[in-house]
Order: structure tokens, then C-alpha cells, then sequence
């Protein structure tokens, strides 16, 4: 009997669908760009070819990709423990203030290849504090997280205009940043790392973060289905009765969990900061942690889908701003507009086509086989 | 003839494409985005002047994240575009990066200072403008206490507010200021609802006078003063006309004119690089007499004011400027 | 024009059409077809059972004529007339109810509110409450349905509860009421009040659907039953022309021992010594008071109650589970737990208790997981699953496959998710995973609730065969049957306490009833 409940192969569910709803996204944003008087597939032709079209493209496609991989890892890791974490934002924020602490004490003296992966070290260490927090307080007080972690962003917020506008910024300038770190410990960019060995790449913000960024999908994979302390921690998340009864400490397991959300969100400021920027600024987080919660949604929780959903919102954040651009009348909160169907249609309205499509396979499965 | 009509179209826009690269000079905003009611609309509408008066058109870009700064600058000059105008301190990294790619193109920032042989800064002295206002402040209110509301508290911000505080003790030392920053995320400078509140805690207290340098938060702080029949005075636009009878003046920054002049200077080859310091004396800042408030100013206050300003001008009283020392010590 | 008016109490009249008629309901749910042409006729003012393993359909098929679900295809008549019931007020229009297995009543209303509620008449709350009171009134003395309207619903006892149950159907002039598996909750003293007012509705012309999987209490009160399997009617049956084993039978499709075949037990040294153990809940309730007593190798000790008298508690608190308030608890002569020295689950699992819990969703397995990942629930740190940072797959996969075949889990498949498994094989999982790891005291609670009846039998042999193996076992069952056909000895519980022991050899079914509801303490009683 169980055994044709399930005759719907698994591509239905985790490829077709997913494209459906995407292109059911595109229609209705289409229309609305009709409505404002443009032409639908002119603007579909810039978003894709401002995503894709050419190596600078891709190169920002590929660099907002990384921050979405780190939040949307971080939101996932959560996720498994049965934690909403809103907080990945107010995390990263902290972590570039890790990442700022280290550059200004060292790098002067320090060397690259030590001064890097020491960056590396507090970036993940002050976002998996900023974490450790909501996570303690859930675990011993009850304090729920998603309440805690919004407040945390704020927190964090605030806590880094103070230190920029009062403390860390560069004396006698007018906006609130530090000082621009020195090279050493600046992550290469691509098109710099490949133009030695003969590649010549445009040059974009896409830098070796990328690297560090599939590396911790690897390193997520690997924690969550392959040792016991992931499987504890999915079995707090599935069902915390059953955990107990398991002999696993549900409140150990939280706070490892969001430790460990908290360190990927904090890994944003590798790209942000130490890739790009070169220095610590207001809110250069930019909303990648909110935008991380419907990457981990929509990639399933699953590094896999994380890096696939990452894509796909690294690309419209790129082909978005190009077709801003490009088309005057179709301004930036109409890219956020598309932005917010695809979210719609892949989050909150997938059990609308989702069965459909199923019976449809079926239908066709079974006039195809019974004939 | 469905195909001619492509035709015809693909040309046409084709054709734009091709004026587009022909030099039209561009402007780049700040987060708050271009329709904000005060910073960023200024330079709207001083592009869209220039737009009106030449003929000419522009081009323009809102960022969403600071890797679109760079992104959006660096394709506009890459496009031709020329001159480029930066605002808001937010672009001098961007600036000096591009500037550097682009020798050829002209850039203007403003707010901030970026020194390149082909950039022109254009500062306004903000402390000028709101010790005028705030002395105007002094003088209309009734309790002797006023209020100040900022957007993010950033040095930008407290320069206007060290400034407002000077004015108000030049007319009566014993003057009684609250200051109130609207928040520490990019959202403080377009929450209304929160300018709103922070006016009302402020009558509560006794203001009766209250200044906003919070962008699209002063809509809020502006309506509350009308419907508590408080003052208020706007900021970088002349927002008089937002609420006329409660709307005291405005402290008004010339960003559109800054930003129609170098367009401006662009088209007609007058373009001067290096440092534009826009004070009083050069009307890059200003206190906003009109229609909609003559009622509330008399011609007292309105002498008392023009004197100072002069004497301002003339050197005689000095404002202090909060970021030469980043504290407000006068 | 109600039956009742048409017929003198008692009597069955049989020019009268069916009370109830289904004719060919299909009904599937995605691809699973849960009733098949099924086909029914019950005559009015009788009593009549559907009885089928779990899964076989009853409960989808009383859904569809109580309104929940709609058939895909197939007719309702109702008193003769084809009868469309889209919705349960269309079912409570034509003069059906229900009384579903878990109550549906607010505990802070009082019995008259909660008959009431979305029953109102009129547009003052006031005005509905009085009605339904002199309404309430009649029924009660009608039907000898006695309950204080006036008490809050979460003060009565289960048995009386029901009762309001049976009432709120009554009061919306039910003239035919099914009964999901009432019998659940009950004491057997309180399951015999309940079939007293069965049969008095009867005879006041109430047609009675009972749906249970307990042969005995067809064979007591039902005038006719139905038998179902896989969705599909497979035997209609007089009632008193059928037997228990026949309809056992009928209902799994081959032959089954009803009774468990068992030797004498040969009990050895004390594994499990309880003394004088409490415990406290959140809430500040004392759960088990002073409950003193001990389980030996070699035999089976059961515990019996009305659920929720502190058994679930108990096997909780040795299991490490919770905490214990005051007294000790031993293993093997050692301490295991006292109130100063508590260990987790984990640690007593480790000293070798193995746990059965009551409930396998809700604590025994996770429903998302693969079964090769349930199968390692509580021993997933154990060496034989972990290298020194990753978890050896290929011993876990291996590790699931033994246990299903040695537990005959079907479908053999360690990747399907386990809340895909029917109940009986979860809960073989369960068992295998505990019995596996040959523990010295093996705790099982509700071994076989919800479980088909072929699988019933499976898990009975299983637990008698590792009693045999000079294992301890402690055995929580709220199925009388299920205790005195297994345990060695029994201890029954009553609100936290200890109220009897017996062995099992001399107990009756009554003796431990009495018990259960503590209205006496046996003659055979050795108090602890």
C-alpha cells in the first residue's frame, strides 16, 4: 500500500515544481511591467542578461550568491534544530565588527596568510556570539528565538553605529566607516588570482569567499547527515520528546546549533568586508540575512538547494539592479516586487501547484502504463 | 506589420541607446532612494531642472547594497556618462575608485570630499544653515524649550544639530534642547511614524519648537507639529509648503542646485575640479521664507535673522563645526 | 417524521428501510484506495459493530457518513431516502452523530455549555442555556444518562465525559450515533455502564453504530457486524451467529492465536528494585506516590490502570526521563536513579535498560527520518555507528537491516521514511531497537496500541521470549487482556499509587477492574 503512495518520483517535487513556480513568478511579475507600460520580454532579456550575459555579470551574480549561501547555510543549520533564526542579519553585522578588530590591530604587522584565517576565526566567532545568546536564552529560559534574534538585529544595529560613528571611525571623516585596511589581509579577488595564470576575468567583486562559501556547504552536508551531533540535532528539531527520550540534551543541542548558524552568517563579513569593501561600514549586511531565510526555504535546508536558491537570488539581485538600470520606469522596489513573488510562489503558495502537478504525473502515468 | 512595428521599435530604442552614449551627464543616489521628501529628492529635482531648462536627458540609479555603488558608477562612466554626480558621503570609496579607472570623466560628490584632479567635492556647511534656524527657533518659542529630531546619529547628522544648538543659545542661553535620534538602521531616515512619536514625547516635554534632519522621517515629525498646533522646521528642501501655518521655516541645502550647477558645468564645458565649501555666504545653505510661512515669521525675527546672517558671513560670530573636532564645544 | 415515532419501544419492525444504507462508497486518498465498493445496510434501533484492523477502513467510512470526508463515489441513504452529507451539519441534519475517540469538549465549559456550543438557538446565549437545560433534563431521564449539567467538563472523570459526548449527539436529535472505539478510556466497570445506556438507546428506537477492534465487546452488545479489510466489507454476520474467532479471522485474513502460548516463569535475582519513589510534574502535581516494588530476571511484571493513573509516569522516571522527586531506584543491586544522583535517558540506557515507550510517534521514533535512522534512536553515539567524527553509515544501514528481518518489518526498506511504515511495523522497529541490544530490564509500555492484530501476536512472542531468556521485563498495558495474557505478576495503579498486586495465574478480569477504579483491594492483594 505504501509503496504506490509514492510513485511520484522525487524530480516532481525538487526540480519540476520549483520551475513552475518560478515561471508562474515571472508571469505575473511580466504583467505588472506591462501594466507600467514596458515590454515584458525585453525586461525578462535584461534580467537574465544582466544576471548572466556577460563575465562582470556573472562575476556580481556569483558575489551576492556567496553572502545568500552563508545566510542562507546559517538560517538552514537553525532550521534542522527547529529554530526559526531571524538573526542571521544582526549576526553578520557583528561578525564584520570581528573581522574590523582583527584588521585593525594586525594588519600592520601580521601577514596574510596568518591575518586571513585569523579574520576568519572572529568573523565566525563574534556571529556565532551574537547567536549564542538567543540560543542560551531559549534553551534555559524558553525566550523564543525568533523573538530574541529580531531583537538581537537591532541590538546589533545599534551597537555598530555607536562603535562606527564614535569609536572605530577614521577621525575627521564624515561617514561612519574605519579606515580602509591594508592589502595584506584583503581576500583576492578572482579576476586578480586568475590574471597571473593567463585567465583574464572582468573585474567584479567576486572574490575567494566564494571558495570558503562551498566549502562550508561541504562542511554543513557533512555535520548535518554524517555525525551524531548533527543527527541529535535534527532529532531536537524533529521531535524533542523523542530526543529526550534518546538520551540528547535538546538544550545543548540548540546551542550548538545556533553557534554554529551564528559563525556562518558571521563568515558574510569575509565577503562583504575582507572581499570587497576594505573596511568596516554601516549596514553593509544589506539584508542578506532575511534574504538567507527564503534561500534556506527555498533550497530545502539542504546545502544543495541552498547554493541553487543562493543562485537564483544572487541573480536577481544582479539582473534586477541591471534592469533598474536599464528601464528608468521600473525602479528598484519594483525588483524587489519580483523579488517577493518568487518568494510568494516558491514559499508560501508551493501547495498550490504542488498537487496538481502530482495528480497531472499520475494522470499521465497511468493512461501512459494502463493502456 | 506586426514586424515593421518591431522594427521600428528595436530602432528607436536602439537609437536612444546611441544618444545615451553620447556624454549625458547622470546622477547616482543615496539608499534613501530618490523620492525621500528631502536629501535625495533635492538632487532629483535639480537634475530634473536641468532636464526641463537643456532638453537634455540623464540618467539615474537608487542602489539597494553598497557593492551597487561602485557597480552602478563604474557602468555609467563605462557608458560614456559625463558628468557623474555622487550622492551623499556614502560614494567616496566608490568615487575615488572609479575616478581613478575613468581619468577622462568628470565626478561630483557631495558631502564629502574626494581629492582627485577630476572630481568636485561640493560640502555644504549645514552648522551655518541650522544656527540660523535654530535661532529662528528661539525666537518663536514660547516655552523657551525646542526640540531637534535626527535620522541616524552619524557625524553628518550631529553637525546639523550642534549647529541648531548654537542658534537657539545665541538668542537665549537658558534655552532647553532635546535631541532625539530616530534609530541606528538606514530605516531612521524614512520612518515617519517614529519621527512622529519622537515630536510628540517632545511637546510632552515642553518643546514647542521641533527641527528634523531625518529625510523622510521629518514627514512624520511635520505632522505632528500640525496636528499638536507646534512649529516645526524642515530640512535640505524648502518643505514649507508641507504643512502651511506650522511649518516655522526650513533649513534649506542646496543639493539642487549643486547638482544643477555641475550638470550644468558639465554641458558647457565649465567644469572645475577640487573643493566647493557651500556656506551662507555662498548660498549653498539657507534659512526658507515664504508665502507658506510669512505668517509665523514677523518682521522682527526676520531682521534678527538676516543680521546674524550676515554677521556669520562677515566672520563675526563663528558656528562651530562638529566634525573639525567631532564634539560640540563652542 | 423520526423513527422513533414510527415504532413502539423495543420492537423491531422490519418493513422499516434501513436506518443507514451505503452502497458502493469509494473513497482513496491520493493513490490509496481506503474504502473499496464498500457496501452496508444497518436496520433501525439496533446495535452494529464495525470491526477491522487498524487501517482496514472504519474509520474513513464513518468519516464519510459523519461528513468529514466526501466518497468519491457511491450513495448515503438515510431512513430509505438517498441522503447527500457534504458537511457534518448535513450529517447532524439527517439525525446523525458521532462520538469521536478523543473527545471533542471544552475542559473550563460546563457540561449544559458544551452541549450547547454551535448548537445555540437564538441570538441570546442566555435564552439557550435555559432551553437546552429543561432539554438536557428529559434526555438525561430518558436515556439514564445522569450528569451534573452544572459541573465544568474538565472535573468529570472519562466515563463522564463520554456521557456528555453521547448527550451533545442527543441533544442535536440524533437518531443515529456512531461510537469510534469508545471503550478506549474505560475501566471495564465504566465500558459496562457505557454498553447499559448502548443497549438502553437501543430500546428507545436510537440505531447504534460501534466501530472497535475489540471482538469481545461485539460478541456482548452488537445484534449484527460488520467486517472490513483493506478497505473493502469482507463478511456481514448475525452477531449471534458468529464467534470471536471467526471474525479474528475474517478480520486478518488467516488464522490467529487470540491467547499467548507462555510456560511457567522461572524468576531469578531482583533486577529492577523501585523503593518508595515520587515524583512531581511541572505543574506541581505529585504523579506517583511511595510506589515501591520490583521486577526480577526471567519474568514479566504488568501494570495495570486506567490510562493516566500514573503508569506512563513511572516508566518515564525509570527510563531516566524524568526526575525522580524522592526514593531510589536500583538495577541489579546498584543504584541507578535517586533524587541526588538523576541520570539522563541516555546514561540509564547505557547501564542496560532498554525502553519500549507508550507512544512511538510522539517519543519512540522521529517521523521524518529514514528507518535505517530511527533504528539507531538512543544508541546513535554508540562506537559501533561513529569513526571518530563521522557516523559509519554502512554499520547503521547494515545495523537496520538485521532488525527488520529479525523483526519481520515490512517493507524491507531502511531509507523509507518511518512515519511511512503502518503502525504495527514502527512499532516492530521500536522493538527491535530496544530488544536488540539485549538489555537487562526491558520497559514496554502500550506494546501494541494501535497495532494489527497478526502483529499483536508477533510482539507478544517477542516479549515472552525475552522473559524467557532471563530477561526482566516491566510491561505497561492498558489492555486488561493484553496484561493478564502476558505478566507473570500484576500491579495495579490508581492516581499515583501502588493499590494491588496479583499474580497473574489467580487474577480475574473483574478483581483487577474493582481495582483499576480502587473500589477494593483484593483478597490476594500483597500490599508494597
Amino acid at each position: 500500500m505504501s509503496a504506490t503512495r509514492y510513485e511520484v518520483p522525487g524530480w516532481i517535487g525538487t526540480v519540476l515544481v520549483p520551475t513552475i513556480n518560478i515561471c508562474l513568478a515571472f508571469l505575473v511579475s511580466g504583467l505588472i511591467i506591462v501594466v507600467i507600460g514596458e515590454d515584458p520580454w525585453q525586461a525578462l532579456d535584461l534580467l537574465i542578461s544582466g544576471a548572466f550575459g556577460s563575465q562582470e555579470a556573472v562575476g556580481y551574480t556569483l558575489y551576492y550568491t556567496t553572502n545568500l549561501i552563508f545566510t542562507g547555510l546559517a538560517v538552514a543549520v537553525a532550521f534542522h534544530a527547529g529554530l526559526f533564526n531571524i538573526g542571521a542579519e544582526g549576526q553578520a553585522y557583528i561578525g564584520g565588527l570581528g573581522v574590523a578588530l582583527v584588521c585593525l590591530a594586525g594588519d600592520a604587522n601580521l601577514p596574510t596568510f596568518i591575518i586571513i584565517p585569523l579574520c576568519m576565526v572572529a568573523a565566525a566567532l563574534f556571529g556565532a556570539a551574537w547567536a549564542f545568546l538567543p540560543g542560551y536564552l531559549q534553551a534555559t529560559r524558553g525566550s523564543h528565538i525568533v523573538i530574541t534574534t529580531i531583537m538581537f538585529n537591532f541590538i546589533a544595529s545599534a551597537v555598530m553605529v555607536y562603535l562606527l560613528v564614535n569609536v572605530l571611525i577614521k577621525p575627521g571623516q564624515m561617514a561612519p566607516e574605519t579606515r580602509t585596511f591594508a592589502e595584506v589581509a584583503w581576500v583576492p579577488f578572482l579576476h586578480e588570482v586568475l590574471a597571473p595564470v593567463g585567465i583574464k576575468l572582468a573585474r567584479s567583486p567576486l572574490n575567494l569567499s566564494l571558495a570558503l562559501a562551498l566549502l562550508c556547504c561541504v562542511v554543513v552536508w557533512a555535520f548535518v547527515w554524517r555525525t551524531r551531533w548533527g543527527y541529535a540535532i535534527r532529532t531536537v528539531g524533529q521531535n524533542e520528546t523523542a530526543a529526550v527520550y534518546a538520551g540528547i540534551n535538546p538544550k545543548r543541542c540548540i546551542v550548538l546549533a545556533m553557534t554554529i548558524s551564528g559563525g556562518l552568517a558571521g563568515l558574510v563579513a569575509m565577503n562583504e568586508i575582507l572581499g570587497v569593501q576594505h573596511r568596516l561600514l554601516i549596514d553593509f549586511v544589506a539584508g542578506y540575512g532575511f534574504t538567507g531565510i527564503a534561500v534556506a526555504l527555498m533550497g530545502r535546508n539542504h546545502p544543495f538547494g541552498i547554493v541553487l536558491a543562493a543562485l537564483l537570488f544572487g541573480a536577481l539581485y544582479q539582473g534586477g539592479a541591471e534592469l533598474a538600470f536599464e528601464i528608468p520606469t521600473i525602479t528598484r522596489d519594483m525588483v524587489v516586487v519580483i523579488q517577493g513573488l518568487v518568494i510568494l510562489f516558491c514559499g508560501a503558495l508551493e501547495f498550490m501547484v504542488k498537487p496538481r502537478v502530482e495528480s497531472m504525473y499520475r494522470w499521465a502515468h497511468r493512461t501512459g502504463t494502463g493502456s | 506589420m506586426k514586424k515593421t512595428f518591431l522594427v521600428a521599435f528595436l530602432s528607436c530604442w536602439i537609437s536612444s541607446v546611441v544618444i545615451a552614449a553620447d556624454s549625458e551627464p547622470a546622477v547616482v543616489y543615496d539608499m534613501g532612494g530618490k523620492f525621500d521628501k528631502s536629501f535625495n529628492e533635492a538632487a532629483y529635482m535639480g537634475a530634473e531642472r536641468f532636464h526641463k531648462e537643456s532638453g537634455m536627458q540623464y540618467r539615474d540609479f537608487e542602489p539597494t547594497n553598497e557593492a551597487q555603488r561602485t557597480q552602478s558608477m563604474r557602468r555609467l562612466a563605462g557608458r560614456g556618462a559625463n558628468p557623474i554626480v555622487a550622492v551623499g558621503f556614502g560614494y567616496a570609496a566608490a568615487v575615488e575608485e572609479v575616478a581613478k579607472e575613468y581619468p577622462d570623466t568628470k565626478f561630483a560628490i557631495i558631502d564629502m570630499v574626494v581629492d582627485l584632479p577630476n572630481v568636485q567635492s561640493i560640502v555644504f556647511k549645514e552648522h551655518e544653515g541650522s544656527f540660523l534656524v535654530g535661532a529662528l527657533a528661539a525666537m518663536a518659542s514660547k516655552t523657551g524649550k525646542v526640540g531637534f529630531v535626527g535620522g541616524m546619529d552619524i557625524p553628518l547628522i550631529r553637525r546639523f544639530a550642534c549647529g541648531y544648538e548654537q542658534g537657539v543659545k545665541h538668542i537665549n542661553a537658558d534655552a532647553e534642547i532635546f535631541q532625539n535620534m530616530t534609530g541606528s538602521t538606514p530605516a531612521a531616515w524614512n520612518d515617519p511614524g517614529k519621527g512622529a512619536e519622537l515630536a510628540k514625547s517632545q511637546f510632552d516635554r515642553g518643546a514647542d519648537v521641533v527641527y528634523a534632519a531625518a529625510g523622510g522621517t521629518g514627514i512624520g515629525v511635520y505632522q505632528a507639529a500640525k496636528d499638536d498646533g507646534k512649529l516645526a522646521i524642515g530640512v535640505d528642501s524648502n518643505q514649507n509648503h508641507i504643512h502651511p501655518g506650522t511649518m516655522l521655516t526650513s533649513m534649506v541645502k542646496g543639493v539642487d542646485v549643486a547638482v544643477y550647477n555641475a550638470f550644468k558645468a558639465g554641458a558647457e564645458g565649465k567644469w572645475v575640479s577640487g573643493v566647493q565649501v557651500l556656506g551662507l555666504a555662498e548660498d549653498g545653505v539657507g534659512w526658507a521664507l515664504d508665502e507658506h510661512n510669512s505668517s509665523l515669521v514677523s518682521d522682527d525675527m526676520k531682521a534678527k535673522i538676516e543680521s546674524l546672517r550676515e554677521q556669520i558671513i562677515a566672520g563675526s560670530i563663528t558656528v562651530h563645526d562638529y566634525m573639525a573636532d567631532s564634539t560640540c564645544t563652542y | 417524521m423520526t423513527p422513533s415515532d414510527r415504532r413502539v419501544d423495543g420492537l423491531r419492525n422490519a418493513i422499516d428501510p434501513p436506518a443507514v444504507e451505503l452502497i458502493n462508497i469509494n473513497k482513496r486518498f491520493g493513490s490509496v484506495q481506503a474504502n473499496r465498493n464498500v457496501s452496508l445496510s444497518i436496520a433501525p434501533a439496533t446495535i452494529h459493530g464495525i470491526v477491522g484492523e487498524n487501517g482496514a477502513g472504519k474509520s474513513t467510512l464513518m468519516s464519510i457518513l459523519f461528513g468529514f470526508y466526501q466518497a468519491n463515489s457511491g450513495e448515503i441513504r438515510v431512513n430509505g431516502k438517498t441522503t447527500r452529507i457534504r458537511t457534518t451539519e448535513e450529517a447532524i441534519r439527517a439525525g446523525i452523530g458521532m462520538v469521536h475517540q478523543h473527545f471533542m469538549l471544552v475542559d473550563s465549559f460546563t457540561v449544559l455549555e458544551n452541549v450547547v456550543l454551535g448548537a445555540e438557538s437564538g441570538r441570546l446565549l442566555k435564552e439557550s442555556l435555559s432551553t437546552a437545560r429543561q432539554t438536557l433534563d428529559l434526555l438525561e431521564s430518558k436515556y439514564g444518562l445522569e450528569v451534573n449539567v452544572d459541573t465544568l467538563v474538565g472535573d468529570l472523570p472519562v466515563g463522564l465525559q463520554q456521557r456528555v459526548e453521547i448527550l451533545k449527539a442527543l441533544y442535536r436529535e440524533a437518531q443515529i450515533l456512531i461510537l469510534d472505539e469508545p471503550t478506549g478510556v474505560l475501566t471495564p466497570q465504566e465500558s459496562e455502564q457505557l454498553f447499559n445506556i448502548l443497549l438502553g438507546l437501543r430500546d428507545r428506537g436510537v440505531t447504534v453504530i460501534l466501530i472497535t477492534h475489540k471482538l469481545r465487546e461485539i460478541m456482548a452488545i452488537t445484534d449484527t457486524v460488520t467486517v472490513m479489510r483493506g478497505g473493502e466489507v469482507v463478511a456481514h454476520r448475525t452477531t449471534s451467529q458468529t464467534s470471536e474467532p471467526e471474525l479474528a479471522e475474517l478480520m486478518v485474513g488467516r488464522k490467529v492465536l487470540l491467547r499467548v502460548e507462555k510456560g511457567i516463569s522461572q524468576p531469578g535475582s531482583v533486577v529492577l528494585d523501585v523503593r518508595e519513589v515520587e515524583t512531581i510534574d511541572q505543574r506541581g502535581v505529585k504523579r506517583l506516590h511511595n510506589v515501591s516494588f520490583n521486577v526480577r530476571s526471567g519474568e514479566i511484571v504488568g501494570i495495570a490502570g486506567v490510562s493516566g493513573n500514573g503508569q506512563s509516569e513511572l516508566l518515564e522516571v525509570l527510563a531516566g526521563i524524568r526526575t525522580v522527586t524522592a526514593g531510589r531506584i536500583s538495577l541489579n543491586g546498584k543504584p541507578l536513579i535517586d533524587q541526588f544522583n538523576p541520570r539522563d535517558a541516555g546514561q540509564v540506557r547505557g547501564l542496560g535498560v532498554g525502553h519500549v515507550p507508550e507512544d512511538r510517534l510522539r517519543m519512540g521514533l522521529v517521523r521524518s527520518f529514514e528507518a535505517m535512522e530511527s533504528s539507531i534512536l538512543g544508541i546513535h553515539s554508540d562506537r559501533r555507528f561513529n569513526a571518530m567524527v563521522f557516523m559509519k553509515l554502512d554499520a547503521v544501514l547494515e545495523n537496520c537491516r538485521h532488525k527488520m528481518e529479525a523483526f519481520d518489518v515490512r517493507p524491507r526498506n531502511p531509507h523509507l521514511v518511518t512515519v511511512n511504515f503502518s503502525g504495527g511495523n514502527q512499532q516492530k522497529l521500536v522493538l527491535a531497537r530496544e530488544m536488540d541490544e539485549k538489555p537487562g530490564l526491558l520497559l514496554v509500555g502500550q506494546p501494541t496500541r494501535g497495532v494489527d492484530i497478526g502483529a499483536i501476536e508477533f510482539i507478544h512472542k517477542e516479549i515472552v521470549a525475552m522473559r524467557d531468556a532471563g530477561r526482566a521485563v516491566l510491561l505497561v498495558s492498558v489492555e486488561l487482556e493484553e496484561i493478564m495474557s502476558l505478566a507473570d505478576r500484576i500491579l495495579v495503579m490508581f492516581d499515583g499509587h501502588i493499590v494491588g498486586e496479583v499474580t497473574a495465574s489467580h487474577a480475574s478480569e473483574q478483581e483487577l477492574g474493582l481495582m483499576m477504579a480502587n473500589a477494593a483491594t483484593p483478597a490476594s492483594a500483597i500490599r508494597s
